[in-house]
């Protein structure tokens, strides 16, 4: 297996021009209060692909995936995601994407129907109640709906966080570390959706501390190590292959 | 981009979403309700008794006390957003950020009108001040809404410093000095009239309209990252 | 090792040494300038304006006093539109521009009421008055630019931090003529004698008007130059931070 390193415009060449691709990147920089995080990364993701985003920590991993989702904005560099400019169509692209990220983004006070039914008319979804019920009955917390999210376990957060990104069908989802704090129906239930959304031809981008799953789940992986595109190709590698990739970079940065 | 319509229900459903959640959390109610109470109080006993100040005095510390009250009570709404951290929740959503300005500031001037329909009477009570007239009215509602249309935008500011709501105060009450000055004003004439009094009343709506669009305008700016 | 050897990197680059002699040059001026007019400022507002009749030696304080109190504003006005320019082009270097004026000002507004201070007890016999409507409309300038640098200081060098204080700038401005009409009908009876000097025009010999003219261009010099010198410091410093970052990060992949 190959380990390529530096994609630049590969995959341009590889698109079929007439496809709008899920997500095209160009030489996106981001700084944080002067200290560089993402340094130009650029990466093509096709329509309908399911990416394993990997990397260390640190890497910018989650920073990338905030700018997808509209919520931090690249210091420098493009960004289009269904054809859309990042910078311009900014509202439009916010109802095509669903983000997970660390925190739950729900509301504590309110019950886990509330908080779906509010990001229902947030989104202007048509005929919400039954979206959000059909929802709540799909990530298995129909019994738990009028329970406020502050009674609910960590697992159960995540499911429901999982229902809210889903809520206006998203063309691309967005998932950092989604499968953290799930339990294993869980994880059965996110790889159900993975798969269900894969086979619709819907993008989704997720990044994971778990190699070995991630590998497994996704079609494609990018690696990125100090905010750079290390890898950008078939996720059929095995861990420790994708290890090498981060390791050769490691020993050159030394201990780190 | 987004329709109206749309952002019309948007606005409702933040407004909404946002009285839920307060009412849960209940304890910002009684604070500052005690608070604009306790300050009326103090006053009373810092500055002398005699009949004949308290009804120059009196105006003072009413809006000294809604000032104060205020600020407390303006954190909430945005506070209630930034407890996790962040803005995020709302900012993924395809909403307009005036539209989230408008929304918390309307929260923020019916959390304090309310407090305001209390202590109002006891005011008029203690300090034994007529302002129990239609007239308070345009007063109060001109000057809360002035007063949160700067608190609103500022309380956002400051949430996200590293002082976060302690800096809340410091930025707002130089800038709505104005206001108080007339509402002050304003409410002494309602009991003593003045002739040829300057337009008070004019002023507080200049300010607000004013700021309520400067608010509206830069909202997005301070929220976005 | 990269060589500049080619024409228009060469030309680009003298342009730019250039551009900053010419800079340093409108600078050294400005301070040769200032350094000139200040000494000619003070010997006119202490010994070639004329003593007032009424007040005494201790009305020359307005030689300073009132230039002061006009370049307050002039530095919150570039602020305000330094702002507004941050916002939409997003250029760090409006930003730089904004709080530096802010700084200066706030020192000039600190000056404007020490001054103003000075000279009202010894007219008034008491430091201050609240009826007097520039002196406190000028006050409540001072608090909102002193909120504004307090608000920097506490958002650092970040880019939410510029953005934020940019809001404060372009709002504190368009308080101002509120706060001057709700402090001028405040006090609305106004009994001030003392006001005539600084309205000035009709009442004074033309040895005072050109101890004002003077005094007036010193300050603005003044204030000019310390823009430009605190705006540069903030610009090294700006860079040097940029310049170590960059360098721990290359380090960390070499």
């Amino acid at each position: 297996m190959t380990l390529n390193l530096s994609p630049a415009m590969r995959d341009q060449v590889a698109t079929p021009p007439s496809q709008v691709n899920a997500v095209v990147a160009k030489v996106v920089r981001k700084t944080f209060e002067l200290k560089p995080v993402l340094h130009g990364v650029s990466l093509t993701i096709p329509t309908g692909a399911t990416v394993a985003l990997l990397g260390p920590n640190g890497a910018g991993k989650t920073t990338f995936l905030r700018i997808l989702a509209t919520l931090a904005r690249p210091s420098a560099g493009e960004v289009a995601i269904d054809g859309l400019d990042l910078r311009r169509d900014t509202q439009a692209i916010r109802g095509r994407i669903g983000y997970l990220g660390h925190q739950p983004l729900l509301y504590d006070e309110l019950t886990a129907e509330e908080n779906l039914l509010f990001f229902a008319r947030m989104h202007g979804v048509r005929d919400g109640q039954t979206r959000v019920g059909a929802l709540l009955e799909r990530v298995g917390l129909r019994l738990k709906a009028k329970d406020r999210v502050r009674d609910l376990s960590r697992g159960q957060t995540q499911r429901l966080a999982l229902a809210r990104a889903l809520l206006h069908e998203p063309t691309l989802l967005l998932l950092d570390e989604p499968d953290a704090g799930l339990d294993e129906q869980g994880i059965t239930l996110l790889e159900e959706i993975l798969r269900e959304r894969a086979e619709a031809g819907q993008t989704t981008i997720l990044t994971t501390h778990d190699l070995a799953w991630g590998l497994r789940v996704a079609d494609r992986a990018v690696a990125l190590v100090t905010g750079r595109v290390v890898y950008d190709g078939p996720a059929a590698l095995t861990p420790d292959e994708a290890r090498e990739t981060f390791r050769w970079r490691e020993t050159r940065e030394g201990a780190r | 981009m987004i329709s109206f319509r749309l952002s019309l229900d948007q606005f409702w459903a933040i407004v909404v979403k946002d009285w839920r959640a307060e009412l849960r959390a209940r304890q910002v109610w009684v604070s500052m309700g005690f608070f604009a109470l306790l300050a009326l109080v103090v006053f009373n006993f810092a500055f002398d008794l005699r009949v004949e100040n308290k009804a120059s005095v009196g105006p003072g510390a009413l809006w000294i006390a809604f000032l104060f009250a205020s600020v407390l009570g303006l954190g909430r709404t945005l506070g209630a957003e930034l407890d996790h951290g962040s803005m995020d929740r709302l900012l993924l959503c395809p909403v307009e950020r005036q539209v989230i300005y408008f929304a918390k500031l309307l929260g923020n001037v019916v959390f304090i009108l309310i407090v305001q329909a209390v202590a109002i009477p006891i005011f008029a009570v203690i300090y034994d001040v007529p302002v129990l007239t239609p007239g308070i009215i345009p007063i109060v509602a001109l000057g809360t809404l002035g007063i949160a249309a700067v608190g609103t935008l500022f309380a956002a500011v400051s949430a996200q410093t590293r002082a976060r709501e302690a800096l809340a105060p410091l930025l707002t009450f130089p800038l709505v000095i104005p206001v108080v000055i007339a509402a002050v004003k304003a409410t002494e004439a309602l009991v003593q009239p003045v002739a040829n009094d300057a337009p008070w009343l004019g002023l507080l709506l200049a300010f607000a309209i004013i700021f309520v669009s400067v608010g509206a305008l830069t909202f997005q700016y301070v929220v976005e990252e | 090792m990269k060589t500049l050897d080619q024409p228009h990197t060469t030309t680009a680059a003298t342009e730019k040494a250039q551009r900053a002699r010419w800079l340093l040059y409108g600078e050294i001026a400005l301070g040769v300038g200032a350094l000139i007019l200040m000494p000619i400022a003070i010997w006119a507002a202490l010994a070639y304006a004329p003593t007032d009749a009424v007040q005494g030696d201790v009305q020359r304080i307005i030689y300073l006093h009132v230039p002061l109190a006009i370049l307050p504003y002039v530095a919150f006005f570039v602020v305000f539109v330094a702002s507004i320019l941050y916002l939409w082009r997003r250029d760090q270097r409006w930003d730089t521009l904004a709080y530096a004026s802010a700084e200066v000002g706030v020192v000039f507004t600190t000056l404007m009421l020490v001054t103003g201070m000075l000279w009202g007890q010894g007219f008034w016999g008491r430091p201050w008055d609240w009826a007097d409507p520039r002196l406190t409309t000028t006050f409540i300038l001072w608090l909102i630019y002193v909120s504004y640098l307090l608000l920097r200081f506490y958002t650092g060098r970040s880019e939410s931090g510029a953005r934020m204080a940019a809001v404060l700038g372009i709002a504190g401005f368009i308080d101002v003529p509120i706060v001057h009409f709700a402090v001028t009908w405040w006090r609305s009876v106004h009994p001030d004698t003392n006001y005539l000097v600084d309205n000035g025009s009709s009442a004074l010999p033309p040895a005072a008007t050109f101890a004002l003219l003077v005094s007036f261009a010193a300050f603005t010099l003044l204030y000019v130059l310390l823009t430009i010198q605190v705006y540069r410091s903030l610009t090294l410093r700006r860079a040097a931070l940029e310049l170590r970052a960059r360098a721990e990060d290359a380090a960390g992949e070499s």
